[in-house]
C-alpha cells in the first residue's frame, strides 16, 4: 500500500512537469522512446529470465510476445513522430475565405497506464510508448499478479526514463482504487471486463475519457480444409491457444467451432502438433507457460469439476499443483451452459463444438459477447464475406490467429463486451491525443448579412452562402437579384 | 370518433415510460438492427433523404417550434439549425458509399504475405439525448451520423424546449422507419429507464453534472460514450486588431448566437487594462446597431430557455461581488424570460458568473496588465469547448494555439469552426470526449474493425515451438522488418 501523501505528491510533480511544457517537445518525446528502446536491449537477459520464472515463458515466446513487440513499437514511433505531432492541414469552402483550417494534436496531460498480468512488460510499456509519443505524463500500475516484472520496473525505469515524467506505482487492488480516485486526463487498462467496469465507474467521476482493453470467448471457425492446408492451420490454431501464455492471452484462442464430420480430423491433428510442440508429460513440458497462480489454476480446475464437461475431455486434462501447469486439454462438446462455455476461460482448456453446417457457426458466435478476436480457417470466399458482415468483434483473422497483433497499421481494440477504444502504430498516439481544431480567418472581407438586425435579403444570402451557391451570393450582394417572398 | 382519439391519446399520455418500456423498446430496436435493415445502404440513404424532405415540407413548423420554446428569430433558426442539419444530410449522402468502404491497412514482415483493411460497422442500437438550446440540430445532427453507420436509434430530445421535442416525436415518426429510428419524449424518469438499458453506443449533448451520470450509466454496461459538453469559452482581445471587425463578430457571436446559450458561444473576454474602455465602446456601439436602442425586447435576440435559467442568470446578476461592476445592460423582465445584453467589467474570480459557464446574454471582461497573462489565465481553468483569440500578432497566435488546450480553437472569429465540416466538434476534459459532424459523426458511431488476410503459403517456421536459438534469431529478424536481417539469420550470420 503505497503512502497517500506519496501517492499524492508524486501525481502533483507529474502535473508540475506537465505543465512546465516540458512534454511537448518532439526531443523530449523521442528521447524517451530511445530510452525505452536502450531498456530492453541492455535488460533482455533479465527480461526473459523474469518471464520465465515469473510465467514459465520461453525466451522466443517472451521475445515475439514482449520485448519484440516493446521494440517494433518504439521503433515505429520514432520513424513517425514527428508526421504524427505535424498539423494535418486542409482546404476550405470559398465561402469561408480568407481562412485556413488545420487539426493539431496535442497531449492530454497526466495518464494513467494499468497493465495486466500476461504480458506484463508489454501491456504496460506498448501503451506507455504511445502515451510519451503523444507528449503526456504518465503513471504506470503493473499488475501485482506478476510482482517481479512489477518490482523490476519500478526499479529500472527510473534510470532510464524522466522520473519526473513517468512514474511506476506498484500495488494491488487497494493502490489502484487509490490511483482512480484522482482526476486524469486519460485512464488506459487492460485487464477484465469485471474490472473494466469499475475503471470506467470511477472515470465517470471526473469526466476522464478511457480506453478499455479487455477481452471475451475468442473464437475460430475451422471451415473443412485439405489436408495440405490442414497441418498449418492446425499449428496456427495450437499456437493461438497454448502459444501465448498458455492460453491467458485477450486474442488467445478460446474455443473452435468444427463441422461434426471433420471434427476428429482436426482433433487429430492437433494433438499431433501439441506432441511436437509442448510433448505429452505434464510434469515435463517444453515451451510452455504456467498458470499465473493458485486462484486461476483452481479456477480452471473448476471448470472440469461438472462431470459432462469432464467427460467430454479427449486429449489431455492434467493437472500439476507443484508447478501450476496445466496440460494442453482438448475437450469435445462439453454442455454449452457449462461455466466453460460461458466464461472467457483464459487458460489451456480448448472446447471444441460441432454444428451440422459451418454456417451455424455465425449464429452461435452471435449469441454470445463480442470478443476481442475472431478467427475464421476458410477458403470460402463467399463465407468469408458472411462472417465480416454478419458477426462483430474487435478485430477478424482469416487463416491464422493472433498475428494480427504485429500489424501497427491496424487498430488493436475490443468492442462491446471486449472493450472500447484502441493501440497500436499511429493509433497509440491519437489515443493518448486531442485532436484540436484550429480555424483561422483574417478580418477583411467581412460579410455583413452574418450580423443582426436580421432581413429577408441576409436570409436568402446566408441561405445561397449554405448551399455554396456564389454565384447568386455574388447577385444579391451586388443588388443583382431581389430575395423573393419569405 | 373525437371521443375515441381523445381516448387513445389520454391512454398514451398517462402510459408511464419506465423501465420495462425502455427494455422493451430496446429488444424491438435490437431486432429490427440484428435482422439486418439497418446496414444497407439504400436503408441508409432512403433514411437520411426522408429526413431532407421532413426539413423542407416543414420548416415553418420548425421556425414556430424553435420560437415557441426559445424565441429564436427565424434567421437563427434556419442558419444555425435547419440549413445545418440539410448540409449535414446532404453531405452524408454525397459521401456515404465512400465512408461505408474499408480501409486498406498496411502489412508488414511479420505477416507476410498477408492483406489488411479496416471495415467500419455499425455498432448497434444507439442512444442520442439532445440539449434545449439547439433542440432541431442537437437532436437530428447526431441522429444523421447514427443513421449513416447504420445504427439503429433512439432519440430523447430536451424536455426544456417542449414544442421542438414534440415535433420531432411527430416528424421522425412519420419521415423516418419507425421499426429502427424512435423518439422518447420526457424528462428525468424517461431518460433514467433508457439509461438503464445496454446500448451499444451513447452520444449526450448537455452539462457536465449530467454527463458524469451518463458515463457512470454507460460504464454498467461497457458503452462507449460521446460527451459534447459545454465550458466557459474565452475571447482573448489583442489591441493589434481590426476593431471594428472584431466587435461585431463577437457581440454576433455572444447575443446573435440564441443571445449567449450556446455551448461554443463566448462565454467571457480577456483584453488588457488599457484597451478595455475601447473595446467596450465598440460593443455598446454594435449591441446598439444589431439590436436597438431596446435590445432586451428586439425582435432578433432569443429568450432564455427557462425558467430555471433565467433564475440562474439572475442570481449571477443580483450578486454582490458584483454589484457596480454592470456597465452594460442588467435589466431583466421575468414574465417574458428576457434578460438584456450585459456587460460586466472586472468581476472577481470568485463571483458567480466567473465561476460557471454563464450559458446567456451576460458577458464578463476580464482585463489584464500584459495580453499575455491571458493565456495564463485560460490556462489556469478548465478546458473549454472553444478557445478564441482575435489579434493579428503571429506570435500571440502560435503562443496560443499551442499553449491553450480547447475543443476547438478560433482566430479572429468567434463559433464559426462549427461550421466546417472537416473539422472535428467536440471537447476535452471538462468540456466533453469524442468528437463529430462531417465524417467524424459516420466515424463516433461506427466500430472500425481490423481484418487481416492471410493464406497458408509462406509459414514460418519461427512461430513454431520446439524452439531454438536460430528461430529466436530469426523471430528478432522478422519483428525488425529487415529484409536484409532475415536473409543474413537464415544464412547463418548474425
Amino acid at each position: 500500500m503505497i503512502d497517500d501523501l506519496e501517492m499524492r505528491r508524486s501525481v502533483e510533480e507529474l502535473r508540475l512537469t506537465f505543465k512546465s511544457g516540458k512534454t511537448r517537445s518532439g526531443d523530449w518525446r523521442k528521447a524517451q522512446l530511445r530510452a525505452i528502446l536502450r531498456l530492453i536491449q541492455e535488460n533482455e537477459d533479465t527480461l526473459f529470465r523474469l518471464l520465465q520464472s515469473e510465467l514459465g515463458k520461453h525466451p522466443v515466446e517472451s521475445y515475439r510476445d514482449e520485448i519484440g513487440v516493446v521494440k517494433k513499437s518504439a521503433d515505429h514511433a520514432l520513424t513517425y513522430i514527428d508526421q504524427w505531432m505535424s498539423p494535418k492541414k486542409g482546404r476550405l469552402p470559398l465561402v469561408f475565405f480568407p481562412a485556413s483550417r488545420k487539426v493539431l494534436s496535442e497531449p492530454l496531460g497526466l495518464v494513467l497506464i494499468i497493465g495486466s498480468w500476461n504480458f506484463p512488460i508489454s501491456l504496460i510499456l506498448d501503451p506507455l510508448i504511445g502515451a510519451i509519443s503523444a507528449g503526456n505524463t504518465v503513471v504506470l500500475k503493473p499488475s501485482e499478479l506478476a510482482p517481479n516484472c512489477a518490482s523490476f520496473l519500478a526499479n529500472i525505469l527510473p534510470s532510464y526514463l524522466d522520473p519526473k515524467a513517468i512514474k511506476v506505482i506498484e500495488g494491488g487492488i487497494d493502490v489502484s482504487n487509490q490511483l482512480l480516485q484522482y482526476k486524469w486526463d486519460k485512464i488506459f487498462f487492460t485487464g477484465s471486463t469485471k474490472a473494466g467496469k469499475i475503471v470506467m465507474a470511477a472515470a465517470a467521476m471526473n469526466l476522464t475519457p478511457v480506453t478499455l482493453e479487455l477481452g471475451g470467448k475468442c473464437p475460430v471457425i475451422f471451415d473443412c480444409l485439405p489436408n495440405s492446408d490442414l497441418k498449418v492451420a492446425a499449428k496456427r490454431v495450437a499456437s493461438g491457444k497454448w502459444g501465448g501464455c498458455a492460453g491467458q492471452a485477450c486474442i488467445g484462442v478460446d474455443y473452435v467451432i468444427v463441422e461434426q464430420k471433420f471434427a476428429s480430423t482436426l482433433i487429430e491433428q492437433l494433438k499431433k502438433t501439441i506432441k511436437i510442440f509442448y510433448g505429452d508429460d505434464v510434469k515435463n513440458l517444453k515451451n510452455f507457460s504456467k498458470i499465473i497462480n493458485k486462484g486461476h489454476f483452481d479456477r480452471l480446475r473448476s471448470y472440469l469439476e461438472d462431470p459432462a464437461v469432464a467427460n467430454s475431455i479427449v486429449y489431455g486434462g492434467s493437472f500439476d499443483d507443484t508447478s501450476l501447469i496445466i496440460e494442453p486439454t482438448i475437450l469435445l462438446d462439453p454442455p454449452l451452459d457449462a461455466a466453460i462455455m460461458n466464461e472467457e476461460i483464459f487458460g489451456p482448456l480448448l472446447p471444441v463444438i460441432t454444428m451440422d453446417k459451418i454456417e451455424e457457426s455465425i449464429e452461435f458466435i452471435n449469441s454470445k459477447p463480442k470478443p476481442l478476436a475472431l478467427y475464421a480457417f476458410t477458403k470460402n470466399e463467399n463465407f468469408k464475406k458472411r462472417i465480416l458482415a454478419e458477426t462483430s468483434s474487435g478485430s477478424v483473422t482469416f487463416n491464422d490467429t493472433m498475428v494480427q497483433f504485429v500489424c501497427d497499421d491496424l487498430p488493436f481494440g475490443g468492442v462491446g463486451q471486449s472493450g472500447f477504444g484502441r493501440y497500436h502504430g499511429k493509433y497509440s498516439f491519437d489515443t493518448f491525443s486531442h485532436e484540436k481544431a484550429v480555424l483561422e480567418r483574417s478580418f477583411y472581407l467581412e460579410l455583413e448579412p452574418r450580423h443582426p438586425p436580421w432581413s429577408t435579403f441576409k436570409l436568402e444570402f446566408l441561405r445561397s452562402a449554405y448551399d455554396y451557391n456564389y454565384v447568386r451570393m455574388l447577385l444579391l450582394l451586388l443588388g443583382l437579384k431581389r430575395p423573393s417572398n419569405p | 370518433m373525437a371521443s375515441d382519439e381523445q381516448q387513445v391519446k389520454n391512454s398514451t399520455a398517462t402510459a408511464v415510460f419506465d423501465s420495462d418500456a425502455a427494455n422493451s423498446l430496446v429488444k424491438d430496436l435490437r431486432s429490427t438492427f440484428l435482422a439486418g435493415k439497418t446496414k444497407s445502404h439504400e436503408w441508409r440513404l432512403s433514411q437520411l433523404k426522408s429526413l431532407l424532405k421532413m426539413l423542407d415540407e416543414n420548416d415553418k413548423q420548425i421556425c414556430d417550434a424553435l420560437f415557441s420554446d426559445l424565441g429564436k428569430h427565424e434567421m437563427e433558426a434556419y442558419i444555425h439549425e435547419i440549413a445545418m442539419i440539410r448540409n449535414s444530410c446532404k453531405l452524408a449522402l454525397k459521401e456515404l458509399k465512400d465512408w461505408m468502404k474499408p480501409e486498406k491497412a498496411k502489412t508488414n514482415l511479420g505477416t507476410f504475405p498477408s492483406s489488411a483493411e479496416i471495415v467500419p460497422e455499425p455498432f448497434g442500437v444507439v442512444l442520442v439525448i439532445s440539449a434545449w438550446n439547439y433542440p432541431l440540430l442537437l437532436s437530428v445532427d447526431p441522429v444523421i451520423g447514427a443513421i449513416a453507420a447504420g445504427n439503429a436509434v433512439v432519440l430523447k430530445p430536451s424536455e426544456l424546449a417542449p414544442a421542438m421535442s414534440s415535433l420531432l416525436a411527430k416528424l421522425l415518426g412519420k419521415y423516418l422507419d419507425n421499426s429502427a429510428i424512435k423518439v422518447v419524449e420526457g424528462a428525468v424518469p424517461e431518460t433514467t429507464a433508457l439509461l438503464e438499458q445496454k446500448w451499444d453506443k451513447i452520444f449526450y449533448t448537455g452539462n457536465g453534472r449530467v454527463a458524469r451520470v451518463v458515463m457512470a450509466a454507460a460504464a454498467k454496461n461497457l458503452t462507449p460514450v460521446v460527451l459534447e459538453l459545454g465550458g466557459k469559452s474565452p475571447v482573448l482581445v489583442d489591441s493589434n486588431i481590426d476593431l471594428a471587425v472584431t466587435a461585431k463578430r463577437i457581440v454576433a457571436g455572444k447575443w446573435g448566437c440564441n443571445n449567449g446559450q450556446a455551448c461554443v458561444g463566448p462565454d467571457y473576454i480577456i483584453t488588457t487594462k488599457q484597451y478595455a474602455p475601447v473595446l467596450i465602446d465598440a460593443f455598446k456601439h454594435n449591441v446598439k446597431k444589431f439590436f436597438g436602442d431596446d435590445p432586451m425586447n428586439s425582435p432578433d435576440i432569443s429568450r432564455v430557455g427557462h425558467e430555471n435559467h433565467f433564475a440562474r442568470l439572475k442570481k449571477m446578476l443580483d450578486d454582490d461581488k458584483i454589484s457596480g461592476k454592470i456597465i452594460l445592460g442588467g435589466q431583466t423582465d421575468k414574465n417574458n424570460r428576457k434578460i438584456a445584453p450585459t456587460i460586466v467589467l472586472d468581476a472577481p474570480e470568485d463571483s458567480l458568473i466567473m465561476s460557471d459557464e454563464i450559458f446567456g446574454p451576460l458577458l464578463p471582461i476580464v482585463t489584464v496588465e500584459k495580453i499575455e497573462d491571458g493565456i495564463e489565465f485560460i490556462r489556469s481553468r478548465p478546458k473549454p469547448l472553444a478557445a478564441y483569440l482575435f489579434t493579428n500578432n503571429k506570435q500571440l497566435k502560435k503562443n496560443f494555439v499551442n499553449n491553450v488546450s480547447a475543443g476547438g480553437v478560433v482566430i479572429n472569429d468567434v463559433t464559426l469552426h462549427l461550421m466546417v465540416d472537416t473539422l472535428p466538434f467536440g471537447g476535452v476534459g471538462e468540456s466533453g470526449m469524442g468528437a463529430y459532424h462531417g465524417k467524424f459523426s459516420f466515424d463516433a458511431f461506427s466500430h472500425k474493425k481490423a481484418v487481416l488476410y492471410r493464406g497458408f503459403y509462406g509459414d514460418a517456421p519461427a512461430r513454431y515451438p520446439p524452439y531454438t536459438p536460430g528461430k529466436l534469431r530469426l523471430l528478432k529478424a522478422i519483428l525488425d522488418g529487415s529484409l536484409f536481417g532475415i536473409i543474413r539469420t537464415l544464412f547463418g550470420f548474425s
